[in-house]
């Protein structure tokens, strides 16, 4: 079975931000949380780069690891998902994440925080609803990949610059593409994510 | 002047279409030649590796309102991980296994510390209903706040086999909201244990000669001390200590991002979690010798009276206080409680 993961070409990002809509969209992310953002390093110098950022879905994922309820565990497809049913919103895995992924609706005064919510690569939720189901959709979003389909960030990227699908084929995309042109600046988080 | 100019731009034009030409010309030699170096635009581009290299964490700027998710990458979360799910687990276990093991091995060795003369029968009043109620209020808070500490760290190793995945769940989400609330009551009753025995807790010469002679473990010695032995000051300065690194690291935790970034809600939780763990051990010997450890020591905290003889025994000075305090308020004539030592 295929590994997926995201793959963000920055030589071809042009922070645009269209996946961070498509996001929202497709998935009626609460308002306040953003699952996928665009970032900009080096922000109006010479050599800038943006790069569109979400859940990595990691190999070895720390937010699971260290989840205290064991709420987060990796589908057979290497996608990352939790059950907001037995999340208890403690913000740990906002902490382990290296991406900053996890989120919290806001639920009460100060910084008391709901369940979290995170990119699931457009697969629903890890929760005990039918996949596909409306109460899938609300809690979790689109189950775009059940569909046969990948995650709509990556498909309407309008540079193709962010890759979803299975990871060694981003990865020899990314590989064509980097020996056609000569040059790449690497694929960005995947060290940290898949210890590559 | 003017047709002057134009005459020289006319001069010019074959110059400058020729240099260009030449231009162009030597680019299409290079792109056609495939040994010719490739012009690479990524040259001067971050890139992650180096970034990483300069900082703990890679950060830009962001488009959204969101800014605090301009930080792009911060490895150090996987550090974190290994600190909340190795190292504490280990460090927690052997701390607090081991302070149970030499709590077990006290109470072996000395048993049951008994009132040497025995019980006289007479009381004197130890603590108010005042003193008491703060310290209770800090009691429970505190064994609250680490029982359901303890839940997040090593309640999913001991407690979800046992009660199940989702009644563990249901559970931790109530602990969560007790040790969130929780922690305000036990601010509170801090501040009043503070307030109430600062001027009773300061180092003194008494507190020198109380541990030469064994801390009252000792039978056939007497360790002489005011209202608090030196034992009982030094649980006062480590609750001191401990409860407001703990009130403090507890609150930026609570307060997300308010003058806090992710880097330092790491060092918060370090901080609040290995305090907990050495506040734990320092409390389960206080709880031990105040009930299982000491005949007549509970009921200070209980009653607020004390035996006369478990004063003269525990506490002389303070006694000697007290009567001498005692006799002076009472009308003359009046039969004093009990001889002075």
């Amino acid at each position: 079975m295929a590994r997926m993961k995201f793959l963000c070409d920055a030589d071809r990002c042009i922070d645009c931000n269209a996946c961070v809509t498509a996001c929202k969209n497709e998935n009626e992310v609460p308002w306040g949380i953003n699952r996928r953002r665009v970032v900009t390093i080096n922000d109006g110098l010479p050599g800038e780069r943006s790069v569109s950022m979400a859940c990595m879905h990691c190999t070895d994922a720390p937010c699971a690891a260290v989840c205290p309820v064991n709420c987060i565990f990796p589908s057979e497809e290497g996608v990352v998902l939790h059950s907001k049913d037995l999340c208890i919103g403690c913000g740990y895995c906002f902490y382990a994440c290296p991406f900053g992924a996890p989120q919290y609706p806001r639920v009460g005064n100060f910084g008391s925080r709901g369940k979290m919510d995170k990119c699931t690569f457009c697969a629903g939720g890890g929760g005990t609803e039918a996949t596909g189901s409306a109460e899938e959709y609300k809690k979790y979003g689109a189950n775009r990949l059940a569909q046969g389909k990948l995650p709509l960030c990556a498909e309407m990227c309008s540079t193709k610059s962010l890759l979803a699908g299975d990871g060694d084929i981003i990865a020899q995309i990314y590989k064509e593409r980097v020996l056609r042109r000569g040059y790449g600046s690497g694929a960005w988080g995947w060290m940290t994510a898949y210890h590559v | 002047m003017l047709r002057m100019l134009a005459r020289t731009r006319h001069a010019l034009a074959p110059l400058v279409f020729s240099t260009l030409l030449a231009v162009a010309l030597q680019a299409h030699a290079q792109r056609t030649d495939p040994n010719a170096p490739v012009e690479d635009p990524d040259a001067g581009a971050v890139k992650e590796q180096t970034l990483l290299q300069h900082e703990p964490r890679i950060q830009g700027r962001i488009d959204i309102p969101d800014k605090r998710a301009s930080v792009l990458i911060q490895p150090a979360g996987r550090t974190w991980v290994y600190f909340h799910e190795v190292t504490l687990h280990w460090l927690g276990a052997i701390i607090i296994l081991g302070m149970i093991a030499v709590l077990a091995l006290a109470y072996w060795l000395f048993g049951r510390i008994r009132i040497s003369a025995g019980r006289s029968g007479k009381k004197v009043k130890r603590f108010s209903a005042f003193e008491r109620f703060s310290h209770w209020l800090t009691a429970v808070s505190f064994v609250l706040l680490a029982l359901t500490g303890l839940n997040i760290t090593f309640g999913k190793l001991l407690l979800m086999p046992l009660i199940g995945h989702e009644a563990f769940s249901t559970f931790s989400q109530g602990a969560k909201y007790v040790h969130n609330f929780v922690g305000f009551s036990f601010m509170a009753g801090l501040i009043l244990i503070v307030t109430l025995w600062l001027k009773d807790n300061f180092p003194k010469k008494v507190d020198v000669d109380w541990l030469k002679q064994g801390g009252g473990f000792i039978k056939s010695k007497h360790a002489p001390a005011g209202r608090f032995n030196a034992g009982e000051k030094m649980v006062f300065w480590l609750a001191l200590g401990a409860g407001a690194a703990i009130a403090v690291s507890g609150l930026l935790l609570l307060f997300p991002f308010y003058g806090t970034n992710i880097a330092s809600m790491h060092l918060a939780q370090v901080v609040h979690a290995t305090v907990a763990i050495l506040f734990i051990v320092m409390i389960l010997a206080h709880i031990y010798i105040g009930t299982l450890g000491m005949e007549g020591a509970f009921e200070a905290m209980g009653t607020g009276e004390v035996d006369l003889n478990w004063a003269k025994e525990h506490h002389d000075q303070w006694l000697a206080e007290t009567l001498a305090k005692e006799r002076s308020s009472e009308p003359p004539g009046h039969a004093s409680v009990a001889p002075a030592k």
